[in-house]
């Protein structure tokens, strides 16, 4: 009855079309698959990227980021600056004002009364939410009219566009939502489940951890889209499968984040029924050092805090020997393929914030067995190079990953040719990323002297994600081993460039002052070693129309426009 | 017989109870954290606040009696309310003094208000116990996954037991024939080999290569009429066959044995100096006492169609209880981790009670009091 | 019924091994069963001295070799004589990887299935054979077949992982942890089977005649109620086997087993399976190798079993 009604509408809505490019529905079902399946479609309560994706096609932020990574207007006419007026000269305010006429998919109207709530919704300090952080330093926010919104931070925001932008703070309904404030938000179900959005489809059936059932919104902003009647979202199985529905059978239209080795995706391309797509946001897989001391025999409270320096990580010439080692084309080509590049740098995009230094692009063993030789680390009778007694020996932990054991095995191999000892290890990552402070094993305990993994930032914006690395700003047993800065990392030099960039609006000169920070971690101090800069790979079946992949924001982002060739 | 099944029942409550208790200390134990699929963009203090959103903070005994609570009397509370329409599982509780005129409105109208001398009481919903990934009830979401689990892993099993218990006779019959030979080479590949390597292998070969069939189980289909029935067919076949291989090697090995270890006994013998046909010999003397140990393994084999096939499962996409559970063990969602285990280990103790009594029944030899 | 008539155990008990080696060597599949398992054996405790390649050393250039029987086929093939087996994708050699994996895929099968055979036939006779033990030992089975092994897994990780390694090094506490996991959660099975039989057996002829002369019940056991629940032991056991390997290859799977550097019969199939297309041999190998392992440990069960049997062995 439901459905039939909604298709009634979309009839309605189509007949009325003045100029009919491509009729709303007229695309039949397109299938997607997602290898992690998405659990809830409230991504206030969840915060991973499934969620959030599967989200997307059915609630929308006010303004997000598209392919390259400009923010561009969607349910406002345009994105306030302070050009226009819409970010107050002193940079405290920003003022939103929602294009006129704009729809529920219920039919009732969008006002900013709604962009108010979402912001109460997830400020509620009893909630969880998992997008506070871009609510960050926000004061007040007020409506002005039915129609604009005022954002009031504490202090300046030289990057205003933490709330209500890009996908992880999306606009929901005051209507639907307004009893499932703070504890109560986990027992509001049916909504959690099936939001009312302005987007492009709604939800028809919501499986948890299974699929995902939409049809096309009959009261979407453009008559003409979606073209698509309705979409199919699978989830669950793995990369490999998913990759194969897509590029070898064809029975899905779209395969999300297949992280595959470069041969095994080739070889499904070589099918011919669809392409891996490649997307490079600021996603880097990084050696990170430790400098702090791991040994078993310290106790519990000193014990990879900075009380107890790093033995022999603490020499830069040990970190620069360790960094030199390591041949990052033959990794990006083992592991990656076109999906990678070789990266010196924590931050590699967007353009405006890239160092593109190139210092780590050749391997050279001899130079690294030189310059140990020359800081008096001198090989024993076992190979192994030591210092007054002290020998590298080092444990090199990672989340269990097929790529990542690769890269494991190799550099184990490039490091014993410059003497240097290691011991591997691979940690489930439901134990290495959790915060569990009861587990030995999570890479904020840190108990090895180097960890690999990949970080990146949302958005477009680095400046939270250099701030990680102040003094002070380390897991701890006082800060229940919670804390960013993984490293141990301390420079007050580089402390104070946190401050400077925390006050600075003018773009290019945040971006002299975030190279000089990247640089400060990587090509003069080795703290962090990068490797890969990696990208995100999609596979889409070579029907499929209107894709453009996005790195800055959900994927789903432009899934209005998606359409059958 | 009745008060020995009626005295096992009875002991099987306080078993359970430690069962649970078990589980859920191994699982408090276990390393692991709600929050490890988070992105890493989401900052560690934001993570703290989700924690405490779900109920982490309070002391393990607390969470334990929570559970149990839920568990025990409001989820059964839920069932009746939902098969007679009642309201059970629903309390009285002061209304929040912030609650918005529309929304008390609302509520009103819905006859969920209350006036008390206490001031305004609305009806609230029992809390029942909640997963931690999707915030919504396990029991909804457990009930939502039967229908697959039960016809692939059911169908297997079948499948598997019609195929493994006709091998096992005959290859005991004909014991080291060719039959025998052949049938013990497949069957114990087919034991040997894992479900990851024969899942892609079936995949690569009937979806990839030959295209005659589906790789990923549409979970939503409905079997209206023929077409759709085909359709079901054709999207169970690979599954079923990894898993019903799995079930025929163990099964048909336990068959064989079995008869060959009464095919030698002396009552066979008494049995053909009878002048009793040869088939009457093997298919009712020697079939029903060689029945006795297989029958366990069969019994005991039932409670994993409720507890699904994991790596079979996430290879086919069949989404049933096996993938909700890894799932759920990758993403530390523990109220739904025990749940699904502790709903298994009732299955567990039930069918462990059926195997015992068949036993009673098959083997009067057996006696319980 | 023979050692009744013949009352010095001494002389007894090598007649009786020398009959049932006599019915053993009669058996062929079993005397195939046990020469390959002693090949393999061989092999994987001698091989890695004589193919003294290491498993780990990556050789980038030669990276991707098909088995040298590839040639044959296909002459375009890339095969080398340094590498019989191929190498993987890294430049790991394969027969010494095969070496390594079976060495350590044989002695995590065979300490885990006999630790399962060791716990599961105790409990189930004992639960069998005294009735007031029965109902806790059963309830304690049903404990043990309700445990979720992932997490249990995990909880042994954290606990031992670093009191077992510094004793017996990564690998060996390792070890010793996975197979104790796979001991103590998979031994269920067997001691139901077992308890069912001795439940029945406890009731025939000549169980109560052997008690009614005041046999004690240490030698009931061990000489009247063994020897007749031992062909659902060995099934168990040959099937145990190819459980303990094939769940130690799902736990590498699912990156709770050895370190990544410690390759493992199981662990080599479930990385290859991605590539089974293109290198066929990768997951053919080690396929082969578990299958072939598993069959020997059956044929030479039956053997056994038809050799235990004194009816058989009469005839």
């Amino acid at each position: 009855m439901k459905i039939r009604a909604l298709l009634l509408g979309a009839i309605a809505c189509t007949a009325l079309a003045p100029v009919a490019m491509a009729e709303r529905g007229s695309d039949g079902t397109i299938k997607i698959i997602y290898w992690q399946a998405p659990s809830i479609l409230n991504p206030y309560l969840s915060g991973g990227t499934k969620d959030i994706d599967a989200s997307a096609i059915v609630i929308e932020p006010l303004a997000r980021y598209d392919d390259s990574g400009a923010i561009v207007p969607y349910l406002v006419d345009e994105v306030p600056t302070v050009g226009n007026g819409g970010v107050s000269a002193d940079l405290k305010s920003i003022t939103w004002k929602l294009t006129a006429g704009l729809k529920w998919s219920d039919g009732t109207p969008l006002t900013s009364a709604d962009v108010k709530f979402t912001a109460d919704y997830c400020m509620d300090p009893e909630g969880g939410c998992a997008s506070l952080s871009f609510f960050d330093g926000v004061t007040s926010v007020e409506t002005l009219d039915d129609l604009t919104v005022k954002v009031t931070f504490k202090e300046a925001k030289p990057n205003p566009y933490g709330p209500f932008v890009g996908g992880q703070s999306p606009i929901i309904q005051q209507a639907q939502f307004e009893n499932c404030m703070g504890a109560k938000a986990p027992e509001c179900t049916e909504a959690n489940f099936g939001p009312i959005g302005t987007g492009p489809f709604t939800v028809k059936e919501f499986r948890p951890n299974d699929v995902i059932q939409y049809v096309a919104n009959p009261n979407y902003r453009d008559p003409n889209k979606p073209a698509f009647a309705a979409v199919t979202f699978k989830g669950g199985g793995d990369a490999t499968g998913a990759g194969r529905s897509v590029l070898e059978t064809g029975e899905f239209d779209y395969a999300w984040n297949l992280q595959l080795a470069p041969d095994v995706i080739a070889k499904m391309e070589a099918a011919g029924k669809g392409t891996a797509i490649v997307g490079f946001g600021p996603l880097v897989e990084r050696i990170e050092m430790n400098m702090t001391d791991p040994s078993p025999s310290l106790d519990a409270d000193t014990r990879a805090t900075v009380a107890a320096p790093h033995p022999f990580l603490t020499d830069i010439n040990v970190r620069k020997a360790l960094s030199m080692a390591i041949d990052r084309e033959l990794l990006v080509e083992v592991g990656y393929g076109k999906a990678g590049k070789v990266a010196c740098d924590l931050v590699p995009s967007p353009p405006n914030y890239a160092a593109d230094n190139d210092f780590c692009k050749v391997q050279d063993i001899a130079g690294a067995n030189a310059l140990l030789e020359g800081a008096g680390w001198v090989k024993g009778s076992d190979g192994i190079r030591a210092k007054d007694g002290v020998r590298i020996s080092i444990t090199y932990a990672t989340s269990t990953n097929a790529v990542r054991q690769d890269f494991q095995a190799l550099i184990k191999q490039w490091w014993g040719e410059i003497g240097v000892e290691t011991e591997l290890r691979n940690i489930n990552a439901s134990v290495f990323f959790g915060g569990d402070p009861g587990s030995p094993d999570t890479f904020q305990k840190f108990y090895t002297d180097v960890e690999m993994y990949a970080n990146t930032f949302s958005g477009t914006d680095p400046q939270q994600y250099l701030a990680a690395y102040r003094c002070g700003n380390e897991p701890k047993p006082s800060s229940q081993w919670q804390g960013e800065n993984i490293n141990r990392f301390c420079d007050p030099a580089y402390d104070a460039l946190i401050d400077k960039l925390g006050r600075t609006g003018d773009i290019a000169e945040r971006g002299a002052i975030a190279i000089e920070m990247n640089n400060m971690l990587t090509k003069d101090s080795y703290t962090i070693v990068p490797l890969v800069h990696r990208g995100r790979v999609s596979a889409i079946v070579n029907t499929l129309g209107g894709y453009k992949m996005n790195v800055w924001d959900s994927e789903m982002w432009n899934i209005a426009d998606w359409h059958r060739k | 017989m009745l008060t020995y099944t009626i005295r096992r029942l009875v002991l099987s409550v306080p078993t359970l109870l430690f069962i649970s208790l078990a589980i859920f200390l191994l699982l408090e134990l276990a390393p692991g954290d709600p929050m490890a699929q988070v992105p890493l963009t989401v900052p560690p203090e934001v993570k703290e606040k989700m924690r405490e959103a779900l109920g982490l903070g309070e002391p393990i005994p607390v969470r334990y009696y929570k559970w149990l609570v839920q568990f025990f009397w409001v989820e059964p509370q839920v069932l009746i309310d939902h098969l007679f329409d009642t309201k059970l599982a629903w309390h009285f509780a002061p209304v929040p003094a912030d609650m918005s005129a529309t929304l008390l409105n609302t509520l009103t109208e819905k006859g969920l208000i209350k006036e008390t001398s206490a001031g305004l009481e609305m009806l609230v919903k029992d809390q029942r116990v909640i997963s931690w990934q999707t915030r919504s009830p396990v029991m909804d979401i457990v009930v939502q996954r039967l229908p697959q689990t039960i016809w692939v892993v059911g169908t297997a099993y079948i499948v598997g037991i019609l195929i493994a218990l006709p091998i096992g006779i005959y290859s005991a019959y004909r014991q080291y024939s060719i039959f025998d030979q052949s049938g013990t080479f497949i069957t114990m590949i087919g034991f040997s080999v894992p479900p990851f390597f024969t899942g892609p292998l079936l995949i690569v070969i009937f979806a990839v290569h030959l295209g005659w069939l589906p790789s990923v189980y549409d979970t939503i289909h409905v079997v209206t009429d023929w077409e759709s029935f085909k359709f079901q067919f054709r999207q169970m076949i690979l599954p079923v066959m990894v898993l019903a291989l799995q079930t025929t090697a163990q099964i048909s090995r336990y068959m064989r044995a079995s008869m060959l270890d009464n095919l030698n006994q002396d009552y066979v013998r008494t049995a053909r100096a009878k002048g009793l046909s040869e088939a009457v010999v093997v298919m009712v003397h020697v079939l029903r006492n060689s029945m006795i140990p297989v029958v366990t393994v069969i019994a005991l084999g039932m409670p994993a169609i409720f507890g699904g096939a994991i790596i079979t499962e996430v290879i086919f996409k069949v989404n049933g209880i096996g993938q909700l559970l890894i799932t759920a063990l990758f993403a530390n969602d523990l109220p739904m981790v025990l749940t699904l285990t502790f709903i298994f280990a009732i299955m567990i103790v039930i069918f462990n009670l059926i195997a015992d009594v068949l036993y009673g029944v098959l083997d009067p030899r057996i006696r319980y009091e | 019924m023979t050692e009744l008539s013949n009352p010095v155990p001494q002389g007894k008990s090598t007649s009786q091994m020398q009959d049932v080696w006599g019915q053993f060597r009669k058996h062929k599949g079993a005397m195939l069963g046990a020469g390959f398992l002693a090949f393999i054996t061989l092999a994987v405790l001698f091989g890695p001295y004589v193919w003294t390649l290491d498993p780990q050393r990556i050789d980038y250039r030669a990276r991707d070799l098909r088995p040298i029987y590839m040639a044959l086929f296909d002459a375009s093939a890339k095969v080398s004589w340094a590498h019989p087996f191929g190498t993987d994708q890294l430049g790991r050699d394969g027969v010494s990887n095969m070496l390594a994996g079976g060495r350590a895929s044989m002695a995590v099968g065979w300490a885990a299935m006999l630790l399962t055979m060791l716990i599961g036939t105790s409990i189930g006779v004992i639960a069998g054979f005294f009735r007031r033990l029965d109902g806790p030992l059963m309830r304690l089975t049903d404990l043990f077949l309700s445990l979720p092994i992932l997490p249990l897994l995990l909880v042994a990780v954290t606990l031992f992982r670093q009191p077992l390694s510094s004793n017996f090094g990564p690998e060996g506490g390792m070890f010793i942890l996975i197979v104790g996991i796979i001991g103590i959660t998979s031994w269920m099975p067997t001691a139901r089977i077992v308890r069912g039989d001795v439940l029945a057996l406890k009731e025939r002829e000549f169980v109560l005649a052997a008690r009614s002369i005041g046999t004690t019940n240490r030698n009931l056991i061990t000489r009247h109620i063994l020897p007749n629940v031992l062909s659902p032991i060995l099934v168990s056991a040959t099937l145990g086997l190819a459980t303990a390997i094939i769940t130690e290859s799902a736990l590498s799977f699912l990156g709770v087993g050895f370190p990544s550097d410690f390759p493992t019969w199981g662990k080599m199939l479930a990385d290859a399976v991605p590539r089974m297309e293109n290198f066929p041999e990768r997951v053919l190998l080690p396929g082969l190798a578990i299958s072939l392992t598993v069959l020997a440990v059956n044929y030479m069960g039956d053997g056994l079993r038809d050799a235990l049997d004194p009816r058989i062995r009469g005839r």
